[in-house]
């Protein structure tokens, strides 16, 4: 019975990853996104070094790790809002590297923001015909004829008017953005980027700083962009989130994939633990790190002793 | 005090060539700054290069009056290009850097000793307007209502103005309620935002720079008719921040606050200036205030009033309140 209640979309997601390897980098059936040696410095600082990844099409994917493991600033590069120093990256076989993240956008790999970023001086519909692509009317010439762009104008506002709905915020539609709850901004940034109608969604901490009560609607929309066919990657760091909506968890340190999995045993890999936590940081002592502990401070102790001598 | 003078000037300031030349420029801010959120401090100098392209073509050249504009627009459009490609990429505040230091390098250019033979040095350039005012259909007189009339020159001068005003106000409002506005503001809010719905937004700001500067070059040209001469010091820095003033004042990012933010600006700083000067030879102020001291206190007077006015309605007159609060959450 229990199968029935899975919706069609999440059992395929999760039948593609049914028997994967634990290994970071591991091949997926049918990826959306292959990444290869992908390394970004800041300096003397290796922030990104990630050999080899994929993302499998049609699944809700979570990239999760410790602050500073490098996950937004790989988003960065993927999306191309930051250039990398090597390697190269695919999407739907198309390479990105070096491609413009407006170009990236329209490619169809759409990204929300840590820090969201709803333009708050636009109305919320504003921002929602925003996102809409190949606008006549945004052409500076065609712009001064508005028989030219009314038409899809009302195409655009139609389909706004329904996103808005299912995300709950058309009593909102001619409201300043800015004037939104931090959670309603969440809500309008993720339906703002399905105006650009993107095969993969890229979500940035889609939690950080929402309420609780909106916590769960937000879950819900995310399932349902699965639902509807789109691939999803997110950054977060609640591991509820993680465990609630993933198929598949990949786990950055230190700006390395160390691991990925299945949301429900990831978290209990000796890497990830080691990642978060620190290498044995509870395990027992054994008798020879004592004894070589012991002969290491002995040899110290000699050698002061010669050298006062 | 002859208060009739004060109001008959005060009047005159309100259409004046002044206020078309700096409605204009403020026309070309309010696209840049006001909707694309672009800090171009060197408005002066795309004023400076239409007007001088046009005047160092027909009075040093000896060319067509027409050429002459073709010539002043496409330095303006050669000029925003030129600042445009290497700082549109990068944060607001190289624009406003490099485009304050262009405005002077321009300035200085102008004015320099190297190349009088070419712009006339600090003296300008003169006799290039004929071609201008032979296509005055006005004929010899004055023309207006009692004692607020203009000559036939000025007159045609202030009707080309106006006509552009309205023209450039009309192409304002087309644009701004068109999708091609809507990304122009969205890149003013969030530009990282814009770039991730698939805006070039390096182009639109290139585009909102061009056209800003090119509504700015028709002031430089009107500057250059009216007054029958183009001087380098015409367009300093200040001429930039007074434009500024004009958006401000009317309120940023309305079709148009620029005209009645000029006209307002103009019409205080001459009915202050007049009303000063005659009361000063009326006797009527202490002996403190001279007529050569009264310019600087009429601008103090006027810097107080727009103080006063920013500080109790800080969106200015046709700005929306509600917009100035969301800067504040």
């Amino acid at each position: 019975m229990h199968a029935d209640t899975t919706p069609a979309r999440k059992a395929a997601a999760l039948a593609a990853f049914a028997g994967l390897d634990r290994e970071p980098g591991v091949a997926k059936p049918d990826p959306i996104l292959v990444v290869d040696k992908v390394v970004r410095r800041f300096g003397g600082l290796t922030a990104v070094d990630v050999d080899h990844v994929e993302v499998q099409r049609g699944s809700i994917t979570a990239l999760i790790g410790p602050n500073g493991a490098g996950k937004t600033t790989f988003f960065n590069q993927l999306t191309g809002f930051d250039s990398a120093d090597e390697g190269s990256w695919a999407f739907n076989g198309k390479q990105l590297k070096g491609v413009p993240a407006h170009r990236v956008a329209r490619a169809g790999m759409v990204r929300t923001f840590q820090l969201t970023k709803a333009l708050s001086k636009l109305t919320v519909m504003e921002n929602m015909r925003l996102g809409a692509q190949n606008q006549r009317g945004e052409n500076f010439f065609r712009a001064l004829i508005p028989g030219s762009w009314r038409r899809q104008e009302d195409e655009i506002t139609e389909r706004a008017e329904e996103l808005l709905e299912r995300f709950k915020l058309d009593a909102k539609r001619d409201d300043f953005a800015g004037s939104l709850s931090g959670g309603q901004r969440k809500l309008l940034e993720m339906a703002r980027a399905l105006m650009v109608g993107p095969e993969l969604v890229m979500l940035d901490e889609p939690m950080a700083g929402v309420n609780p009560a909106l916590t769960q609607s937000l879950l819900g929309h995310v399932k349902d962009l699965r639902e509807e066919g789109m691939t999803v990657l997110f950054v977060e760091h609640d591991m509820d989130m993680v465990r609630d909506i993933s198929d598949w968890v990949i786990v950055m340190a230190q700006g390395n994939v160390i691991a990925e999995g299945p949301p429900d045993t990831i978290m209990s890999d000796p890497r990830v633990i080691d990642a978060y936590l620190g290498a044995h940081h509870d395990a027992p002592m054994s008798a020879e790190e004592f004894e070589e502990q012991l002969q290491e401070a002995e040899a110290e102790l000699e050698s002061e002793i010669e050298e006062k001598a | 005090m002859d208060w009739n003078t004060i109001f008959v000037t005060t009047v005159k300031a309100s259409i004046g060539l002044e206020t078309v030349v700096y409605a204009l420029a403020a026309i070309g801010i309010n696209i840049q700054f006001g909707y694309a959120g672009l800090l171009n401090f060197g408005q002066a100098a795309f004023l400076g290069v239409a007007a001088y392209g046009m005047a160092v073509t027909v009075a040093t050249f000896h060319l067509p009056f027409w050429l002459g504009i073709l010539i002043g627009l496409a330095a303006t459009i050669v000029l925003a290009f030129l600042l445009g490609i290497p700082t549109l990429r990068l944060r607001a505040d190289y624009l406003a850097i490099v485009t304050i230091a262009a405005a002077e390098i321009v300035r200085l250019v102008f004015r320099s000793v190297k190349f009088s033979s070419v712009f006339g040095g600090s003296d300008g350039r003169q006799n290039f307007s004929g071609d201008f005012f032979a296509m005055n259909p006005y004929s010899p007189g004055t023309y207006g209502i009692g004692p607020i009339s203009f000559n036939e020159r000025v007159t045609w001068v202030l009707t080309v103005g106006w006509v552009l005003i309205a023209i450039t106000c009309g192409l304002v409002y087309l644009l701004m309620k068109s999708p091609w506005g809507r990304v122009l503001k969205a890149i003013r809010e969030d530009e990282d935002a814009v770039r991730s719905l698939g805006k070039n937004v390096f182009s639109y700001k290139m585009q909102a720079l061009v056209l800003g500067g090119v509504v700015g070059c028709l002031g430089g040209f009107l500057f250059a008719l009216g007054q029958a001469s183009v001087q380098p010091d015409l367009f300093s820095t200040e001429f930039t921040f007074y434009a500024y003033t004009i958006v401000i004042l009317g309120g940023a990012a309305r079709v148009f606050s620029p005209v009645v933010g000029a006209a307002l600006f103009w019409v205080l700083l001459v009915f202050v200036g007049n009303t000063l000067s005659e009361a000063v030879s009326a006797g009527l102020l202490p002996s403190l205030f001279t007529v050569n001291n009264i310019g600087a206190v009429r601008f103090m007077l006027v810097g107080l009033g727009l103080m006063l006015l920013l500080i109790f309605r800080p969106q200015g007159i046709f700005g929306d309140k509600r917009e100035i609060a969301l800067d504040a959450r």
